[in-house]
């Protein structure tokens, strides 16, 4: 095979895995602070109406991306008045974020269906980026991409490293005795939720800036629940989520490749594969641990301080 | 400020009637707001969401007939959230009910078995294909819970993907009309396949019938039955009732299998009742918008009657507003997730005394 398409194949795998690991992580540190928020497609659809609308109007990549990602924080926002400071149910309140979420999208987007911007620019290092087979890979990339690592790198860092990770993950996995020793549930797993809301919305700026790079209602299409069952196969574990993206992304692109060269089997059963690639993987997760050994202790659990 | 929840032995007998109402006159309320911020009346668009469809003998039964997929799936949702398992794919068993039953309705079209064995059995065969096909698509999420603790938050939802692209290809591919046009449809159903109208002429089909009876069975089930006591005090303790001896796993597939089952049904009745052929979608999102069907109803059988009706309107009042007000459907579901935001809110004020603390008082 020509290195050239082998490279640009690779390449397409990291775009398509950036968005899933970008909302993922921001997902992990909600999840390790105790709270499930399935509101991620929700959030993630919202910040890609509000980045490109944002980015159309002010024609600045930057600005939209920061818009979405605001917006995805606003939307959390939402979402822990309910579950936090309401002590409401979290899946069903993650479900009505979600269909919120699809509907307020709509409504941002509908005046910028059909419009285009150009993608945002990669990068280009001289020397590097013209490397066979690794150079666009690893020097070639957008700016997106090397955040979205950044990202990882420094969630894995304040988790296991940073007193304040430690104070994290006590508040997932005992809440009660986070409480009594003076630890406010309450505002750490707000600013949790926050820090998910925001990934969740540059995820989705990222789709309609440098993926598509266009607005069209629904163009989320199920990426944010593939990125809450990544923080799942993951374990929790940050760098997990890396290697699980890559690794969706690779069923994404095999079925886009597949289409283009016209193999033999229906679009449908080809679109189909991401989602089969979810259940599958949940799978195995499930059938190599044992059953929720490393989701944390608190997952989904309201907290009612007693004063 | 800070908002400090006590919670309440009992839950609260008044506020547990009042929550919802409270919670559907606050959406209302909001999304008055949206539609202000959209630039159009609220008062307008109030009286053509939730008055004007009330108006007319056609659009009664419009309301009707919408109204009865989203009673069936959130009965059956009803008995998986009571027992805090979260079925979210009831979109998918939806489709597979349809496409299940649709199946027999195809496959008998003009064909010898409706002379030789009259065709008065191809409807109830249907249905029941219906119910089966939902059962059997929910039972993947029950298994793989029950055998491997695979959230089934996650696969049921992942599953509705696989549905609509399974469904996609079928009508698109070898269930394609011959004579269609190259239109992505199958043939129109016999009238041996399709559900009799009760009012001649109308829209009104039997299919409704069949949701009534299931509101009066669930809640029979689930008042008066061991088997509604075991769900309930599994939602509500399960180390009781573990203790007491029930099995997870049975209640887990059976609640499944029922949920599934109903969404299946209401699937077939949809397909046979009011599209009369399978298409690439069938479905406006009614799998979904039961979640909030369910949650407005309080998981109680006649409490879901009143709110499949209310969210049924919600629907052919966003039609009607498309076309007089240019307002656009993402409005409609906009507001349903306000809605079910205001539902969980004020739920509450069911279980929590809820005191407002300001800074000073600390």
């Amino acid at each position: 095979m020509n290195p050239d398409i082998v490279q640009l194949v690779l390449v397409t795998i990291v775009t398509a895995a950036t968005p899933l690991f970008i909302a993922a992580v921001g997902e992990l540190v909600a999840e390790r602070s105790g709270v499930l928020n399935l509101g991620v497609e929700g959030m993630m659809i919202v910040g890609a109406s509000v980045g490109f609308a944002v980015a159309y109007m002010t024609d600045s990549t930057v600005l939209g991306a920061l818009a979405g990602t605001a917006s995805g924080v606003l939307m959390a926002a939402l979402f822990a008045v309910l579950v936090i400071g309401l002590a409401a149910n979290q899946v069903a309140s993650g479900l009505a974020l979600t269909i919120f979420g699809i509907g307020v999208s709509g409504l941002i987007g509908s005046g910028f269906v059909g419009q285009k911007r150009t993608a945002a620019q990669a990068l280009w290092i001289p020397g590097l980026s013209d490397l066979p087979i690794i150079g666009r890979l690893f020097f070639g990339e957008d700016l997106f991409v090397y955040a979205g690592i950044a990202l990882i790198a420094l969630v894995a860092y304040f988790i296991s490293r940073t007193r304040a990770g430690l104070t994290l993950r006590a508040v997932g996995d005992n809440h009660t005795s986070a409480h009594v020793l003076g630890l406010s549930v309450g505002r750490i797993r707000l600013l949790a939720v926050l820090f998910g809301g925001g990934c969740a919305g540059l995820a989705g700026s990222y789709l309609s800036l440098v993926y598509t790079p266009f607005w069209s209602p629904g163009m989320t299409a199920g990426r944010g629940w593939i990125a809450l069952a990544l923080v799942v196969f993951a374990s929790w574990r940050p760098w997990r989520v890396l290697g699980g993206a890559l690794l969706f992304g690779g069923a994404t692109v095999l079925q886009l490749h597949a289409q283009a060269f016209g193999i033999g089997l229906p679009g449908q059963l080809l679109s189909s594969v991401p989602y089969a690639a979810t259940v599958l993987a949940l799978i195995v997760l499930s059938w190599r641990n044992r059953r929720g050994a490393a989701a944390p202790a608190m997952l989904g659990m309201p907290f009612i301080s007693d004063r | 400020m800070r908002i400090d929840l006590e919670p309440r032995a009992e839950p609260s007998r008044w506020a547990s009637i009042a929550a919802p109402v409270v919670a559907l006159l606050l959406a209302i309320a909001i999304g008055g707001v949206v539609v202000a911020l959209l630039g159009k009346s609220p008062v307008q668009a109030f009286s053509v969401y939730f008055i004007d469809p009330l108006s007319a003998s056609w659009s009664l039964q419009a309301l009707a007939v919408k109204a009865s997929p989203l009673i069936l799936i959130a009965v059956g949702l009803s008995f998986c959230f009571r027992a805090n398992l979260w079925n979210i794919g009831a979109e998918g068993q939806f489709i597979v009910g349809g496409a299940l039953g649709g199946w027999l309705a195809l496959a008998t079209h003009d064909g010898a078995y409706q002379q030789s064995l009259g065709g008065w059995w191809i409807l109830p065969a249907m249905m029941l294909l219906g119910i089966v096909g939902g059962a059997l698509y929910a039972m993947i999420p029950a298994i793989l819970r029950v055998t491997l603790g695979v959230s089934e938050i996650l696969s049921s939802l992942m599953l509705v993907y696989i549905a609509g692209y399974g469904l996609d290809y079928l009508v698109r591919g070898p269930w394609r009309d011959p004579q269609g046009f190259n239109f992505p449809v199958s043939v129109t159903f016999d009238p041996e396949a399709t559900l009799p109208s009760l009012i001649a002429d109308g829209r009104l089909h039997a299919g409704v019938l069949l949701t009534l009876a299931a509101v009066l069975i669930a809640s029979v089930v689930l008042a008066k039955t061991m088997f509604g006591y075991e769900v309930r005090l599994f939602g509500a303790a399960p180390k009781a009732a573990r203790f007491a001896g029930f099995s997870e796993r049975t209640i887990t597939l059976a609640v499944f299998a029922i949920s599934g089952g109903l969404a299946g049904l209401a699937g077939i009745i949809e397909v046979s009742g009011q599209i009369n052929q399978l298409q690439p979608s069938i479905s406006p999102g009614y799998g979904f918008t039961a979640i909030i069907v369910a949650f407005l109803g309080r998981l109680a059988p006649f409490g879901i009657l009143l709110a499949g009706l209310v969210l049924a309107l919600t629907f052919i009042g966003g039609e009607g507003a498309q076309v007089a007000m240019k307002l656009p459907l993402d409005l409609t579901s906009a507001f349903q997730g306000i809605l079910l935001m205001c539902v969980l809110a004020a739920d509450v004020f069911t279980r929590y005394r809820v005191r407002i603390v300001t800074g000073a008082a600390r």
